[in-house]
């Protein structure tokens, strides 16, 4: 039987990854796939909480997250799509047309 | 035994098809691995006894999530972006700190936490009886319909949004 903790401890490790390519990275494409993985890890944490304390509350919530995660990645990607259209490029350091 | 086993195994590909997600040069390639980060946690979540969820993880994540983003990389034109990285090695060696700092923050909460609740009305055996897919779904339609029917309005949103954005003229 494997214990809550070594689930969480993995979904951790998801997420820490998913900083880290989010801070490192400068395409815009990968920082959002770094945000679907920390989205991912939180899903982890959701199931292996609704499996040890007997709820599938933790399960139902999952949907939701992943419904967000369809619109979060359908909407992101028609901005980038916008912005590589005006800027010819899918660099964040060089998105900065609103910075005053 | 073998539970554990096939966790190891779920859990080592997982973060290893997860680190090549952050550091692949091409995004196709991250792209690929990010399919099989999640696929290897569709395994996870059967472990876990939640087979609704393993497939909605399927379907949605490495089905149409990925469809679209492996859309978007190939309108664009990313040829001189490949070598984009962090462009200097400070930022590369701060943004392994933080993550590494994270990481040990989230640990040390686990240390502490004592995670332990009430146990809810759904045992392994009577979800097992009744069916995930049926529970998850009698939930859904129930105690989660108000969040239900946000969510479709949610999606509804995310459409006209899309269309909005990658409309040819802003």
């Amino acid at each position: 039987m494997v214990s809550l903790s070594s689930y969480l401890i993995l979904s951790a490790i998801l997420f820490s990854i998913g900083v880290v390519g989010f801070l490192l990275r400068r395409n815009t494409i990968v920082i959002f796939m770094s945000i679907e993985l920390m989205l991912n890890a939180a899903n982890l944490a959701f199931v292996a909480f609704s499996r040890f304390l007997n709820s599938m509350d933790g399960q139902v919530i999952v949907v939701f997250v992943m419904s967000v995660a369809a619109a979060e990645a359908a909407v992101g990607l028609a901005i980038i799509l916008a912005m590589y259209r005006t800027q010819k490029t899918v660099n964040a350091d060089e998105m900065n047309l609103m910075k005053w | 035994m073998l539970e554990t086993a096939l966790f190891v195994i779920l859990a080592v590909f997982t973060v290893v098809t997860a680190v090549l997600v952050i550091v692949q040069r091409n995004p196709v390639t991250s792209a690929i691995f990010l399919i099989l980060t999640f696929f290897s946690l569709a395994g996870i979540y059967l472990l876990l006894h939640a087979e609704f969820i393993a497939a909605v993880q399927v379907i949605v994540y490495a089905g149409a999530i990925m469809v679209l983003f492996l859309f978007v990389i190939m309108l664009l034109n990313l040829e001189k972006e490949k070598r984009l990285v962090a462009r200097h090695r400070l930022i590369k060696v701060v943004g392994i700190f933080l993550g590494a700092a994270l990481l040990i923050q989230i640990g040390m909460v686990f240390q502490h936490l004592i995670l332990e609740g009430a146990p809810g009305k759904f045992s392994p055996e009577k979800v097992a009886g009744l069916g995930n897919t049926q529970v998850v779904a009698q939930l859904l339609f129930t105690d989660f319909l108000l969040p239900f029917e946000i969510t479709s309005v949610l999606l509804l949103v995310a459409i006209i949004g899309a269309i909005v954005l990658a409309k040819r003229e802003m």
